[in-house]
């Protein structure tokens, strides 16, 4: 594969499908876009099975430098890191242009190539090496969604697209003013040699928060997520799938690719702010999606939860904690996109998101319930499932800094069982109260090739993840690397007493004199 | 062989439940039942070279699950005398309960997810015995929760068993929660989460203390207690017991298989396992000893008042575990395994003559609605008599022969008294919780089986007379009949209006699909004592079985052996005074139980509600969730964040409604490329400059 240029071609393979669709009837248009694609999975295959995943494999690979004018460059690159969310770009992207075959009716060919474009720009982000690059693809990358949640969405989706449209600005802004700031500072705008360069740690702080500002908006944290369940809830099938599954993960891959490295000192700092947001995340929002009527914003709701997750274990600085995290991305990606695509699914029937309507669900659609609950479990992280292994590595990061932040964060599992069954009680069990619901038809052959595909791989996932891990450990090691030094001290230090047998419990000043086991 | 006996149960849930009805009744159910049986063909092998001593412990490997830098989680299979005990347990009643369902289970619809639901959870529950490191456990320990959530709520068209269902998945999540903190603990003290690696660097810990929360503690009393909790949720101890009543929504086999012999014994299985860890604390194995009696106790009292069949045995069974903790908590894990392994039969086998009299009696679970079935139900009359036997623990003190609860619930009650200390009073509440045991088991044969007909009142018998003379299109959907008793109050108004009497209703001996299994059971409930007593709790005996698979006592042993008479021949008087009081309140004089709850209204009300549990969670965790959700929702997230945040913006920039008005029009997103077009071009004029 050397020196072939895969990773423009996987972006330019979706670029000609988009300017094809936009000169193609309804018809042609779903094709194009399927095949495009369909195409560029292919190439992801092609990509991951080409990654070296040896321990002296260079970090980065299968790079790309074309200067353009300036310091601007086509500079790409991956490491395991952005190879994994690249493959979750690709396997959801045919599945979202499926799951919008028949959903979508005007303005087909435009939509399509909305789709195709957002693949395109999602590609770029996860790619780029360039600074500058990385900024235009994760800002442009926006307006597809806002076009997918504006013209195409649902009645309310003008003050939806407002929400995003406010919340994600603000944040970059200051993002652009930090990277420039940078570029000036070390004289490069190349990310690995960005990731290497010591920044002086009181200027870390602001740099850090201006990105945090970008990342924690897109991520959703607690408290600026508010634009994730009217997205979400105004977004056609596809695009709260894509918004779930991939763009949500940008905010996660900006801390894990820019604030984690290029700032470590400033992260270690202001860990615990982060701690504390995720926890109040956890918990905060888990009620919220409790008593939510609206499917989709349950689900929304939940999102916010398991990315709290996501920068619980980023912030461990450990290896488990970062590899957690990453685990936690790809099940997420795979299960809440499942998850709207199984409302989108009664939603093509029923034209209505309010969970009482339905009911009984498994009397008329058992195959829908089935996956259904597959689904469910995942979200609720039952081991064997792909949440599991992310939820339970980055838990257990965790642990290793702050004992709290783990109790609080593994509280989770209790109020995510509580909101999910519920959910699925109310949608699939108890008697058929509506007789539209009950007339509803099971899964149709498309629907399930939907998502059939995902069901496999959330348990490949959760059964087998070493596929997953494996790719990633380089990158992950580097990083780990990189932190080691500014990492924070956990809470849990461990002090050997006098050889006696244990009893009583409390010991509060054997601990200054101990010997320190971390 | 090993990887047989597991993997056969998922494969045949899997054939079962994804061709579920395209494969048809008849196949699903050949499918799983043929698995199973042979399942526990080939345990029974492994079982009886562990007991002669041949067998060496081995571990099976199969492939990595979960790989982190020093984190190093396999998938695996150990093979040593408690996975053995454990294996036969779980295959042996699992196959029993396979094929009582064909009779039990014969009208539903349903019939291959049922089959596959029962299947998928006995792999699960055979994964967790064969667990060679912590976090296959709790794979093991969620995967039995995720069957046990399917098979409580397998009538799913009820909306009783669907809010048992979630109670008991979300129940068994607080006990989770720690059980996931346990093992985030244990790597960060051991830096693995290996069993038989933890347990040999345990004891090189005692003594040290650990941050935790903010606090410092001993550092093994932390492990073992948060680990602790988890048993505690899974085995319905005392604080997260409130689920495993309400679990009897499930059908029948179901509570027999899951929420008597085996899922619920998970915890005290994992205390075992993990005993050489549990022995370097004595804070946690108070606690345990504490919890475990408190249980018994109050599971027991709560016991002798309820009137649904399958609740007084439930918690027979919440009672009977607290035997078992106590006996772990006070160091005697070889008679906590002896009681697991003898209770699993006769609790099965009660659970399943249940089954069998509410088959007879037309899904009707009230025993006050029961009695003088003895005639007219006689093999399952006199297998539940030997379960009642058992349970209750049957035998001659001095002369060492009894039956199957005898050897274990007296051996649980004199390693207690032995171990002194706390343990005296263990014993003193589990000889009183014997009393209580007598008392309610006997009170179920003879309600039950005893006295005069009192079927006439009965709705569900009714129905079923209504039915014979052919009205009963009711009865078609016929999950939500099944097992539809326990509701008092329906009943309690024509209780005294009606006249007593059999109302001209002929109950059936069950089938015998349903019979064999009572039989088999029967026989383990009678001889498992005698025969294995020695293997599981004698002092020499003992050493050469567990062959160090769990932290076994024989000093304690052989001081259980010495205690005083008195203390040996407790639970034997007791056991006839609880029998006496039932024969004299239920049989003698039947007035007794009126004018008892007369006399002490506010105690017998106290016990029939549970002590209260269910309303005082109620009115802490369920009904605060969701008014603080709503708050959150309502006043936080739209009334302050959006409030002052993006609604508050734009009133501000725009003034008023012109804004909206704009962005209806679609202006929005000439502004937002707009937008990022300048700043992409500011990026850029700041590059090349």
């Amino acid at each position: 594969m050397d020196g072939f240029p895969i990773l423009s071609l996987m972006m330019a393979v979706p670029m000609a499908g988009a300017i094809a669709c936009l000169f193609a009837g309804a018809g042609q248009a779903r094709w194009i876009a399927l095949l495009a694609t369909l195409a560029d999975l292919v190439l992801g295959i092609v990509l991951w099975i080409n990654f070296d995943q040896s321990a002296s494999a260079p970090q980065w690979q299968f790079q790309e430098y074309a200067p353009i004018f300036g310091r601007f460059a086509w500079a790409l690159g991956i490491d395991g890191i952005a190879l994994m969310l690249i493959a979750l770009t690709v396997f959801l992207m045919p599945i979202c242009i499926g799951a919008s075959w028949q959903a979508i009716e005007k303005r087909v060919g435009e939509y399509m190539a909305a789709f195709l474009f957002m693949e395109v720009l999602m590609i770029g982000v996860f790619t780029a090496q360039d600074l500058y690059l990385f900024y235009i693809m994760f800002e442009a990358g926006l307006i597809p969604m806002y076009l997918i949640i504006g013209i195409w969405g649902g009645a309310d989706r003008i003050y939806a697209s407002y929400k995003f449209f406010l919340y994600t600005l603000l944040g970059s802004v200051l993002m652009l003013i930090a990277m420039m700031w940078m570029v000036h500072e070390a004289g490069t705008t190349e990310i690995p040699a960005l990731m290497a360069y010591n920044f002086d740690p009181h200027i870390q702080i602001w740099l850090w928060l201006a990105f945090f500002a970008s990342f924690a908006v897109k991520m959703p944290m607690w408290p600026v997520h508010t634009w994730l369940p009217d997205a979400h809830v105004q977004a056609p099938t596809a695009g709260s799938v894509i918004l779930a599954g991939v763009l949500l993960k940008m905010g996660g891959y900006g801390f894990i690719r820019f604030s984690l490295p290029m700032f470590p000192e400033a992260s270690a700092q202001l860990a615990p702010l982060v701690w504390g947001l995720s926890m109040v995340a956890v918990v905060y929002t888990s009620l919220v999606a409790l008593v939510q009527s609206d499917m989709k914003k349950l689900i929304a709701y939940s999102s916010v939860a398991h990315m709290a997750i996501v920068t619980l274990g980023l912030f461990a600085f450990n290896q488990a904690g970062l590899e957690g995290s990453m685990m936690v991305m790809l099940g997420h990606g795979l299960v809440s996109g499942a998850l709207f695509l199984c409302v989108g699914v009664i939603y093509d029937r029923l034209h209505t998101r309010e969970i009482a309507r339905y009911g009984g669900l498994a009397i008329n659609m058992p195959k829908y319930a089935v996956l259904f609950l597959l689904f469910t479990m995942a979200a609720v992280g039952l081991p064997g499932t792909s949440n599991f292994v992310g939820e339970f590595l980055s838990l257990m990061g965790v642990y290793q800094v702050s004992t709290w932040a783990a109790l609080v964060g593994t509280s989770g599992i209790i109020l995510g069982a509580a909101y999910m069954l519920y959910l699925y009680r109310r949608i699939c069990y108890g008697e058929q109260k509506n007789a539209d619901a009950a007339a509803m038809p099971d899964l149709s052959v498309r629907e399930v090739a939907l998502l059939a595909p995902i069901a496999a791989v959330v348990l490949w996932m959760g059964v087998y993840p070493e596929s997953f891990l494996a790719p990633m450990r380089p990158a992950i090691h580097a990083l780990e690397a990189r932190l080691a030094s500014a990492a924070p001290a956990g809470d849990s230090r461990i002090a050997m007493g006098a050889p006696k047998p244990a009893g009583d419990g409390i010991h509060e000043h054997a601990a200054a004199h101990g010997e320190a086991h971390r | 062989m090993i990887q047989l006996i597991v993997l056969l149960p998922l494969l045949a849930a899997a054939i079962a439940g994804l061709g579920n009805k395209a494969l048809g009744k008849l196949p699903a159910k050949i499918v799983t039942t043929g698995a199973l049986f042979i399942s526990c063909a080939l345990s029974w092998p492994i079982f009886i070279s562990f007991l002669t001593g041949q067998a060496e412990p081995y571990v099976a490997p199969v492939f990595t699950w979960i790989q982190s830098g020093s984190f190093d989680a396999q998938w695996a299979l150990r093979v040593d005398t408690m996975t053995a005990v454990m294996l036969v347990v779980v295959t042996s009643v699992s196959s029993l309960v396979h094929l009582y369902s064909w009779g039990y289970m014969e009208e539903d619809p349903d019939q291959p997810r049922f089959f596959a639901y029962l299947s998928l959870f006995t792999f699960a529950m055979l994964m967790l015995v064969t667990a060679n490191n912590l976090l296959q456990m709790f794979f093991g320990w969620e995967g039995v929760g995720l069957a046990s959530y399917l098979l409580i709520g397998f009538w799913f068209r009820k909306p009783s068993a669907n809010a048992a269902a979630i109670k008991a998945f979300v129940v068994n999540r607080v006990g989770d929660l720690g059980f996931m903190m346990g093992i985030f603990g244990t790597y960060l003290v051991f830096n693995t989460i290996s069993i038989p690696e933890i347990l040999e660097a345990a004891p090189s810990m005692a003594g040290s203390t650990i941050g935790f929360l903010g606090h410092r503690f001993d550092t093994m009393t932390v492990l073992c207690l948060l680990l602790f909790i988890g048993a505690m949720g899974k085995s319905a101890q005392l604080g997260l017991h409130t689920w495993l009543p309400d679990a009897m929504e499930g059908p029948t086999p179901v509570s027999a298989l899951i929420h008597a012999a085996t899922m619920v014994t998970a915890g005290v299985f994992m205390v075992c396992r993990l005993s050489p860890m549990f022995e370097t604390s004595p804070t946690a194995l108070g606690f345990v000893t504490f919890i475990g009696a408190a249980t018994c106790l109050f599971a027991a009292t709560v016991g002798t008042v309820q009137n649904d069949i399958k609740r007084v045995i439930a918690y027979s069974t919440c009672s009977q575990l607290g035997y078992m903790f106590f006996a772990a908590g006070v160091g005697a894990y070889g008679a906590a395994m002896f009681h697991l392994f003898t209770h699993a039969f006769f609790k099965a086998l009660l659970f399943l003559g249940a089954g069998s009299v509410i088959h007879a009696m037309h899904h009707e679970q009230d025993m006050r609605y029961y009695g003088a079935l003895r005639k007219e139900i006689p093999v399952t009359f006199w297998t539940m008599t030997l379960g009642t036997l058992a349970i209750t623990g049957v035998g001659l003190p001095l002369a060492g022969i009894g039956f199957a609860g005898f050897y274990s619930k007296d051996g649980i009650l004199e390693a207690a008294y032995a171990s002194g200390g706390s343990g005296v009073g263990a014993y003193l509440v589990g000889v009183f919780a014997a009393l209580l045991t007598s008392f309610y088991s006997w009170r179920l044969v003879f309600l039950t089986f005893f006295g005069k007909p009192r079927w006439a009142a009965s709705e569900h018998i009714q129905h079923a007379l209504h039915d014979a003379h052919g009205h009963g299109s009711e009865h078609d959907n016929a999950p939500a009949q099944e097992d539809a008793g326990h509701d008092p109050h329906g009943h309690e108004r024509d209780a005294h209006a009606l006249s007593t009497g059999t109302g001209g209703y002929h109950p059936h001996e069950s089938p015998w699909v349903m019979l064999v299994p009572l039989v088999v059971l029967a026989l383990g409930a009678v001889f498992a004592g005698f025969i294995f007593h020695d293997q599981f709790i004698g002092p020499e005996g003992g050493v050469a079985f567990w062959k160090g698979a769990l932290a076994f006592d024989s000093h304690l042993m052989h001081a259980s052996h010495e205690v005083p008479t008195w203390v040996k021949f407790g639970p034997f008087t007791v056991m006839l005074a609880g029998l006496l009081i039932a024969w004299l309140s239920y049989i003698r004089h039947t007035d007794w139980p009126q004018r008892f709850v007369a006399q002490f209204g506010v105690l017998y009300q106290f016990l029939l509600n549970k002590w209260y549990f269910d309303e005082l969670y109620h009115m802490l965790f369920v009904k605060p969730a969701f008014a603080i959700g709503r708050f959150f929702w309502k006043f936080g997230d739209i009334g302050f964040i959006d409030r002052f945040g993006p609604n508050g913006l734009a009133a501000l920039v725009v003034q008023g409604n012109k804004v909206t008005r704009r962005l209806q029009s679609g202006y929005l997103y000439t502004y937002a490329l707009v937008m990022l077009i300048g700043l992409a071009a500011g990026a850029t004029w700041a590059m090349t400059r």
